[in-house]
């Protein structure tokens, strides 16, 4: 039985990474040939790195991600303390709409905000082409309900008589809230922007629907290039995202098992 | 006043979030010149078979992912904690790769010169033609949301204590009996959460189909794309379609939800 499940979990490991190592093999493949391993080289990594186009897009992606990803955080934060203190009528309709773009199909998102800019532009005269700005406006949308979802269980568990010690030791509103409120619901805003940051960077549905044809993210071109049907600089590309995300998850994982284990350590001298 | 703090947000929503979805039942109320008309949601349905298609290809995928994801979740929760770890990451790591790389993967894997035909020709078979069909995008669904059904899975079936199993076995019954009558009922929530997870993207996708599936296998989101970037520019059609795929989802959801009453959508931000 153990035996059996051991040969499943590998047979499923071998389905989901056999295609991405095919790929990064390919992508050290001398010919064009997808299918044909004609020699080892370096070449496609060059052209990657030549190509203008990929290079400003992968800019516009990062720029936009930590433009949205910041904006968003601030704006889900004070919603979120907000949000907390209303009563729970208000609080529920708000919150049903906050998870509108979570659950609405990301296509039903992108073609909405579309018509929102196609609307502003032909209706009100708002001079809004499609590009950065749009692109921007739109992540922040579907970013915000993220930040909010990632705070509000933060300020749950805040001890409300915290706040008010703070206020009884002269503290006004304001410092309390810095210096107490803050700090203790940071993990909350931390994993919201780092959630925020990360969805940015992967979206490509919604920003295919509201990129300009000179501002495009790094995914919108990625899927131009799979319409030309054979361009090995996609392979390159993909096994330098491969490394990076390996690179970034064991960090995460090892700084992960390093807490657990400082916490059992803690856990164990109290005794 | 610290309701005021959320004023922003509240602009912000109503602007991005609720016109926005306005525009669309307002645009698929009308015509092109403004006028109101229920032409557009007459004309959705001579796209029944493609909606059909849709819910169809997605409904088996989602089985698919259940099936193939249910014993690798068991399986990787009994293991131990430095295990479940490193095999949790694995299957992460696949979802942080955008899915346009995963999916042009599987293009360069099936096409008629492809690996998979190549080394068949090997040993004397095929070619086959296995792009641009059904089942290529049934494969390409599979693969790029098993991820999401193995992880919330995992998150209920990690809470399973080993005793229960023990007590159902100590008490007679067999392996099948135990996952019917104490596997399942207790993992619930995830089924619940993963097929939401799975079904949703897969009903709506436009990409996948398009890539894998060549031009013939069309899905709602192709047809909806088509309406507001394509050749067939017709934006009003495209918001009746867009909210006939909304509510569709939105109904879903819903079932979803009164199946699993008590739990609030458990991993869905895994």
């Amino acid at each position: 039985m153990k035996r059996l499940g051991k040969i499943y979990t590998w047979l499923i490991m071998g389905f989901l990474y056999i295609p991405i190592f095919v790929l990064i093999v390919y992508s050290f493949n001398e010919s064009k040939s997808r299918s044909v391993f004609t020699g080892f080289t370096f070449k496609w990594y060059k052209e990657l790195f030549s190509n203008r186009l990929i290079l400003s897009s992968l800019g516009n992606t990062l720029l936009i991600a930590l433009i949205s990803s910041v904006l968003s955080t601030i704006l889900g934060t004070a919603a979120a303390i907000g949000i907390q203190a209303m009563n729970k009528k208000a609080r529920s309709v708000i919150m049903n709409i906050t998870y509108l773009p979570i659950i609405d199909p990301e296509i039903v998102t992108g073609v909405s905000l579309m018509l929102l800019f196609v609307y502003l532009r032909t209706h009100l005269h708002i001079p809004l082409e499609m590009g950065l700005i749009t692109l921007s406006l739109a992540h922040i949308t579907f970013n915000v309900p993220y930040v909010i979802l990632n705070v509000i269980p933060k300020l749950r568990q805040l001890d409300q008589s915290v706040y008010e010690a703070a206020l009884d030791l002269g503290c006004n509103p304001t410092q309390a809230f810095a210096k107490v409120v803050i700090p203790e619901i940071m993990p909350g805003i931390i994993s919201g922007f780092l959630m925020a940051f990360t969805y940015s960077l992967d979206d490509f549905i919604i920003s295919y629907f509201v990129s300009g044809p000179t501002s495009q993210t790094l995914p919108v071109t990625i899927y131009s290039m799979t319409r030309k049907k054979v361009s090995p600089e996609i392979n390159a590309l993909s096994t330098i995202i491969f490394i990076v995300v390996l690179a970034v998850l064991v960090m995460i994982n090892l700084y992960d098992a390093r807490q657990t284990k400082k916490k059992q350590a803690r856990i164990s001298q109290s005794f | 006043m610290r309701k005021a703090v959320a004023a922003p947000y509240l602009v912000w929503m109503a602007i991005f979030i609720v016109v926005p979805l306005g525009l669309i039942v307002l645009f698929a109320f009308t015509d092109s010149s403004g006028a109101f008309t229920l032409d557009n949601i007459a004309q959705v349905g001579q796209y029944a078979g493609v909606i059909w298609r849709s819910i169809l290809l997605s409904a088996i995928s989602t089985v698919i992912c259940l099936v193939l994801a249910y014993p690798l979740a068991f399986i990787i929760s009994r293991k131990q904690e430095n295990q479940q770890r490193t095999f949790l990451m694995l299957v992460m790591l696949p979802m942080w790769m955008n899915f346009l790389l995963r999916t042009y993967a599987w293009m360069t894997l099936l096409e008629k010169t492809g690996l998979i035909n190549r080394l068949l020709g090997l040993i004397g078979l095929g070619p086959f033609q296995m792009i641009n069909t059904q089942g290529a995008v049934v494969l390409g669904m599979v693969y790029n949301y098993i991820p999401y059904m193995i992880l919330p899975l995992y998150s209920v079936m990690v809470k399973i204590e080993p005793h229960i199993i023990e007590a159902a076995q100590d008490l007679g019954a067999d392996n099948i009996s135990v996952l019917w009558k104490v596997l399942i009922p207790l993992s619930k929530s995830g089924i619940v959460t993963g097929i939401t997870m799975v079904f949703v993207p897969a009903a709506s996708t436009f990409i996948i189909s398009k890539m894998l599936g060549g031009g013939t296998n069309l899905m709602v989101g192709d047809l909806i794309e088509m309406q507001f970037l394509g050749n067939a520019y017709n934006p009003n059609l495209g918001s009746a379609i867009s909210l006939l795929l909304m509510i569709l989802i939105l109904i879903c959801m819903f079932v979803m939800k009164s199946i699993d009453t008590e739990e609030e959508m458990e991993g869905m931000l895994l």
